[in-house]
């Protein structure tokens, strides 16, 4: 069943390359289509899905090729499940939000966000570890050529940047995937890269905190976690519109899914040996990210940092390792999605009249478009984390989280918090507000029916999670309360000390 | 049957605004001009007779003066692990009051709204955001736990910034919008920390729970979480050091600073501490915080409006200093009185603002009191009020001001004798002095003696401006009654059965001299009105030198954080953005791509392009490795 | 009875011969040649272990090898031919488009 997840939006790209390219308007509807039809399967999956058991679901297990012990091997629980519905959720917002800005190359651009679609969700999926890497790798396929073909000026240099810095990185973790197959043949006596087998495995410390730091450092580039960031201001910045919305909403997430996904079934010892460091990391990377988001001129770039900072909270809720953090990082992954990906779009509006990112380049633009206004308003917010919108629910439980393990953690984090109302403010007034100062005020027009539509869906998730975010919390509980389970390390003290 | 009312209505009050709110953000354009502000008052107005409803329900539910709280659990909110987090609210008596407060001012301001936003093109904006405000307000006041609290404490600021930067044209707008969130922001960080030690340590936040778990608590957790919370209340309530942004906030429409910076929002964080008082009532060392902070900031914020030229600023820096009143009768252990000086502090002051919102209207937006003057004649109605609110903040008997802020100096006296510390009384009496001088000056240079400016013809403000101005000049004349002894101080009574009374020694606290402290606070009112008369009479303004320029100034604490911590902050940022993140870390990575692009090139040498040559290579390396093998074989 | 090692030898002849071959010759066809040399000797090889062993896997093999020498032959010649329509010569020499 969740094969068709995979399949769909792969099988629709091959669709969409047989139609002829002059086509346009038929391949963006038929694009269009593909991903709703995923939406439509995802939003059945999270129906079906059962909240009680933190096992695996709907597992599939194909052998592949035998005779190394790979196969294909998929299944969900709490933990990918929020991922997959974010994934399913987000593609055709942004094939929709590209509709009018992607004019040339329309049918390979389909074609590789349908691909991209395939294999982000795959890689949620995946079970088997070579399986998982070949979907992690395929995305940087389609990403790069987004990047390349479609994007801004400087977008060969973003683009190889991309590819390299996240490749080599990943190349590390090969070799990881491949030590423990090895390390499994010796101390399962079974060839297999399947994850829930080698699990099984009690490897000796030494050896987990060198394969974990090989698949660490991965998902750290692919987070961002500082100083590993330097190549997301690039490729946010130079990507179109739809390719920054799926490089910040869900590119980023594989990483801290990598770290949710993977630390506690392979490396229950090094994982939480490592909190400390991954913490501290985290927590230099939110309030590096917002200081230096408060310095930028560049729309993009500016969001780009603020998704160091964001991710850096929720990199603290995972090396939290208390259930309040860790299920606080799935909502916050999911808010991050939304939220930054709103933001994606909503520069994508302005770039798409004026053709300037710059955000010397306009002020006052509230006048002009209200209507805007008011969703660029209530989009800022759900960056922002207030209350009533979905940020604050992932922010508070990561804090409540890191304030557990360690009070320091959660006091430097709280500064986060009001460091993005720092720069998020100062943004927001330096484009909205003032008197009417945009370079092309007669091209900045009311946001279209397209458009709306395109928000309607982000805006009423905003709140949705917002004020009530317990249909996701509860279906995450139960994989978050495994992972823990299998850590290894000293009882913590007991958290709530009185009254329960 | 009263139950059901209270359990029915005390929801349905949150849902009107919510209405109004909705009705106007989403149909706003569409919406007759004139039907935004009805529809807006008249949810507001619904949600002060839900809450009158209720209020009076409850008083046939609890009996006599003992107060009963009822909890009315809605939905849960957020759960992970043992932790989860009911939406649920709270009726008993603060909440009450509370909730009539602010529904009734609200509602006064909202109608006074419309004839002062009648030349606004987008009234519908600004009515959605007031709705709003009364929403969130309202949530602040009736949560049933802390982090519900929270919201509303969040979403309050929200509205404050949205309403600060109501004319967001104006960049001066704009920018004290962002300060008052950013400040405020300050404070809630603050604010939620106190809140996850309080629920690491308890594993509750209903508020209920929380009154009964604070003896559980360590002294040092007691005391920890209650200063964490009180910082918050500095940031929301504008106490030192995070009251720079309050004068600021008066960039928004007046209503809106009468409303929202004055009478209700400044008011949470006071109200916080009254909804936490057996924290704080459990952890001293907080209480002589709260009380040192409240009677600094009500003395520094008194001689700061001595001397600001803006007419709202005046009133800003009024607010302050009588926020601070109210902190000193938390931190004396005197919730009742301090709650008192809350309610009449919301008449008096949005009376005053009201009125200095008439005069802005007649004069077409001039506040600097130096090009005001004679307003008298022209606007009767609005000096009567203005003066009548003068004279209740001020502290003249039987105004309603110095019912209540004798109270709180009678227990602050009282403090004085438990603890030796007798600060907070004698600051709050000189402040009080202070404060009749400030106000005396306002009124005299507003509307006393020739205009500064004939050519203006200022016109009296419509009646739908001026009825709210007249209630609540009724409101402060006569609503001291609710607090004084003669009247039975039925609001008092209604609120002691709730809010803790300090625990008295074995040996009775000796008792106050009443009488004498209340002829010493009255004394202290009228010299301040003298002094201020005889210094200001026909427009004067005295020079006081570099005094003068300090107040002026106010006291350079704005100047400290722009030179201290927004600069510096600005020029890390760029520090930080451009030499050390595109130099030092991004330069790194691009030395790693250079130093294997330098490796590339000289490898390329290696590449001839005579095929042969690669043959021999490969023959060579072969021969090696064969090589290799059979000598290891 | 041909001993083993006379087949091995002349393999390892071959071999040679067709190293030196693609190594001297500056003839694309000559090289080409040369290496369709070398691999019929690997083929000897294999045909004599697997007898030597009596195990049919190196035969098998040899299939193998003829069927990627043909393809090689195939697109191999093609090349050249290709080269020799744009350049009037099969010196191999002469293609060095790939020099760093």
């Amino acid at each position: 069943m969740l094969s068709v997840l995979i399949v769909l939006p792969l099988a629709g790209a091959l669709l969409v390359a047989l139609i002829p390219r002059e086509r346009e308007e038929t391949i963006r509807r038929a694009g269009l289509a593909v991903s709703l039809a995923t939406l439509a399967v995802a939003a059945w999956l999270f129906r079906v899905f059962d909240p009680a058991s933190g096992a695996m679901q709907f597992a599939v297990r194909v052998p592949w090729i035998p005779a190394l012990g790979i196969g294909y091997a998929v299944g969900v629980d709490g933990i990918s499940l929020l991922l997959v519905g974010l994934t399913a959720v987000i593609f055709p917002l942004a094939l929709l939000g590209s509709w009018d800005s992607i004019t040339e190359q329309v049918k390979w651009f389909t074609v590789a966000m349908l691909g991209l679609e395939g294999a982000v969700l795959g890689t949620f999926l995946a079970l088997d570890l070579i399986l998982f890497y070949v979907f992690w790798e395929a995305v940087l396929i389609p990403m790069a050529f987004l990047i390349a073909l479609w994007g801004g000026p400087a977008r060969r240099y973003a683009a190889i940047k991309f590819f390299l810095y996240t490749m080599a990185a990943s190349v590390v973790m090969l070799v990881a995937i491949l030590a423990l197959h090895v390390l499994g043949r010796s101390l399962l006596g079974e060839r297999t890269f399947d994850l829930e087998v080698l699990a099984a495995m009690v490897l000796p410390p030494g050896v987990q905190a060198w394969l974990f730091a090989a698949f660490a450092l991965a998902f750290a580039v692919k987070v961002p976690v500082w100083p590993l960031h330097t190549w997301l201001p690039d490729a946010h910045t130079e990507a179109p519109t739809a390719g920054s919305v799926i490089l910040a909403a869900l590119l980023l997430k594989m990483g801290t899914y990598g770290f949710v996904r993977f630390g506690p079934m392979l490396f229950p010892q090094a994982l939480p040996a490592s909190a400390p460091l991954l913490a501290a990391l985290a927590i230099v990377g939110i309030l590096y990210g917002a200081v230096v988001s408060w310095a930028q001129t560049d729309l993009k770039r500016l969001i780009a940092f603020s998704s160091v900072s964001h991710l850096g909270f929720v990199m603290l809720g995972i090396a939290s390792l208390t259930e309040q953090g860790l299920q606080g990082s799935l909502i916050q992954m999911v808010n991050h999605g939304i939220s930054t990906g709103a933001l994606f779009l909503i520069v994508g509006v302005l770039y798409d009249r004026t053709h300037s990112r710059q955000i010397a380049d306009y002020g006052g633009v509230a006048s002009l478009m209200p209507r805007f206004a008011a969703i660029f308003t209530i989009v800022m917010l759900s960056s922002v984390a207030l209350p009533g919108t979905n940020g604050f629910v992932g922010e508070f439980l990561i804090l409540l989280g890191a304030f557990q393990t360690s009070t320091w953690w959660a006091v430097l984090g709280v500064g986060g918090v009001i460091l993005s109302a720092v720069y998020l403010l100062w943004a927001y007034q330096q484009v909205m507000h003032g008197p009417q100062a945009a370079k092309h005020p007669e091209r900045l027009v009311e946001v279209t029916r397209r458009e709306v539509l395109v928000f309607a869906p982000l805006v009423a998730l905003i709140f949705f999670i917002g004020v009530y975010p317990k249909p996701l919390l509860d279906r995450s509980e139960a994989a978050v309360q495994a992972a823990l389970d299998r850590l290894d390390r000293p009882a913590m003290a007991e958290p709530f000390r009185r009254h329960r | 049957m009263d139950d059901v009312v209270i359990r029915v209505g005390w929801p349905l009050m949150l849902v009107w605004p919510l209405l109004g709110w909705l009705a106007n953000g989403l149909l706003g354009g569409r919406l007759p001009r004139t039907a935004s502000g009805v529809i807006a008052s008249a949810s507001a107005g619904a949600s002060f007779a839900t809450a009158l409803l209720v209020a009076s329900a409850y008083r046939a539910v609890a009996a006599a003066d003992a107060a009963v709280s009822l909890p009315i659990p809605l939905f849960d909110w957020l759960g992970a692990g043992r932790l989860t987090v009911e939406a649920s609210l709270l009726v008993d008596p603060l909440a009450l009051v509370m909730a009539l407060v602010v529904g009734g001012v609200g509602f006064l301001i909202h109608v006074y709204s419309i004839g002062y936003m009648a030349d606004d093109p987008h009234p519908s904006r600004y009515f959605a955001y007031l709705n709003l405000f009364v929403f969130a307000m309202l949530l602040l006041v009736s949560a049933g736990n802390l982090l519900l609290l929270f919201v509303g404490w969040e979403l309050v600021g929200l509205c404050s910034y949205l309403l600060i930067g109501y004319w967001f044209d104006r960049p001066a707008a704009a920018a004290a919008g962002r300060k008052a969130f950013v400040v405020n922001r300050i404070g809630d960080a603050a604010f939620l920390l106190g809140v996850f030690l309080l629920f690491v340590t308890l594993g509750t936040l209903d508020i209920l729970e929380i009154r009964e778990g604070v003896a559980t608590l360590s002294k040092e957790e007691r005391l920890l979480a209650a200063l964490l919370l009180f910082a918050g209340a500095t940031g929301k309530s504008a106490q030192l050091p995070l009251h720079i942004w309050l004068p600021d906030a008066m960039e928004g429409p007046t209503p809106v600073s009468a409303l929202i910076h004055a009478a209700t929002m400044v008011t949470a964080g006071v109200f916080m501490i009254a909804r936490l008082d057996r924290l704080y009532l459990a952890a001293p060392e907080a209480l002589m915080v709260v009380a040192t902070v409240g009677a600094l900031t009500a003395f520094f914020a008194a001689t700061v409006a001595l001397r600001q030229h803006d007419l709202k600023r005046v009133l800003a820096y009024s607010t302050i200093s009588q926020l601070g009143y109210m902190f000193v009768g938390m931190g004396v252990a005197a919730p009742s009185a301090g709650i008192f000086h809350l309610v009449t502090h919301a008449f008096f002051k949005a009376l005053l603002f009201l009125a200095a919102g008439s005069v802005m209207h007649a004069m077409h937006g001039v506040i600097d009191m130096r090009r005001l003057g004679g307003l008298a004649r022209p606007l009767r109605q609005t000096a009567g009020g203005f003066t009548i609110g003068a004279l209740a903040l001020a502290g003249v008997p039987p105004f309603a001001g110095f019912f209540s802020k004798d109270l709180i100096l009678e227990h602050a006296f009282a403090f004085g004798i438990r603890t030796g510390n007798y600060l907070p009384y004698a600051l709050g009496l000189v402040t009080a002095a202070v404060t009749a001088v400030y106000i005396t000056r306002a009124v005299l240079l507003t509307f006393s003696g020739p205009p500064a400016e004939p050519g203006a013809h200022p016109h009296e403000a419509p009646p739908v401006m001026r009825w709210p101005m007249a209630a609540l000049a009724i409101l402060s004349v006569a609503g001291g009654l609710l607090g004084a002894s003669v009247a039975g101080a039925p609001l008092l009574r209604f609120l002691d059965g709730l809010l803790g009374v300090v625990e008295s020694g074995p040996e009775a606290a000796p008792h106050p001299p009443a009488g004498l402290l209340r002829w010493l606070s009255v004394a202290a009112a009228l010299a301040g009105v003298l002094v201020g008369w005889r210094a200001h009479r026909g427009r004067r303004e005295p020079v006081l030198g570099r005094v003068g320029v300090f107040l002026e100034q106010r006291w350079y604490i704005d100047a400290l954080y722009d030179r201290a911590i927004v600069g510096p902050g600005h020029t890390l940022a760029r520090w930080l953005a451009g030499p050390f993140d595109l130099g030092v870390i991004d330069g790194a990575v691009n030395l790693v791509g250079r130093g294997l692009g330098a490796l590339g090139g000289q490898a390329r040498r290696l590449q001839t392009g005579y095929a042969r040559q690669y043959a021999l290579g490969v023959l060579i390396g072969t021969v090696l490795i064969l090589g290799y093998w059979m000598l290891r074989w | 009875m041909v001993p083993s090692s006379a087949y091995l030898a002349l393999s390892a002849a071959l071999f040679t011969l067709g190293a030196v071959g693609v190594l001297v010759r500056r003839s694309a066809l000559i090289i080409f040649m040369s290496v369709e040399l070398m691999l019929n000797s690997v083929n000897l090889a294999f045909v004599t272990f697997a007898r030597m062993h009596r195990s049919i896997e190196g035969q098998v093999v040899v299939f193998f090898v003829l069927v990627v020498a043909a393809v090689e032959v195939v697109v191999g010649l093609a090349l050249i031919v290709d080269i020799f329509r744009s350049r009037e010569s099969v010196d191999i020499d002469d293609v060095d488009l790939l020099r760093g």
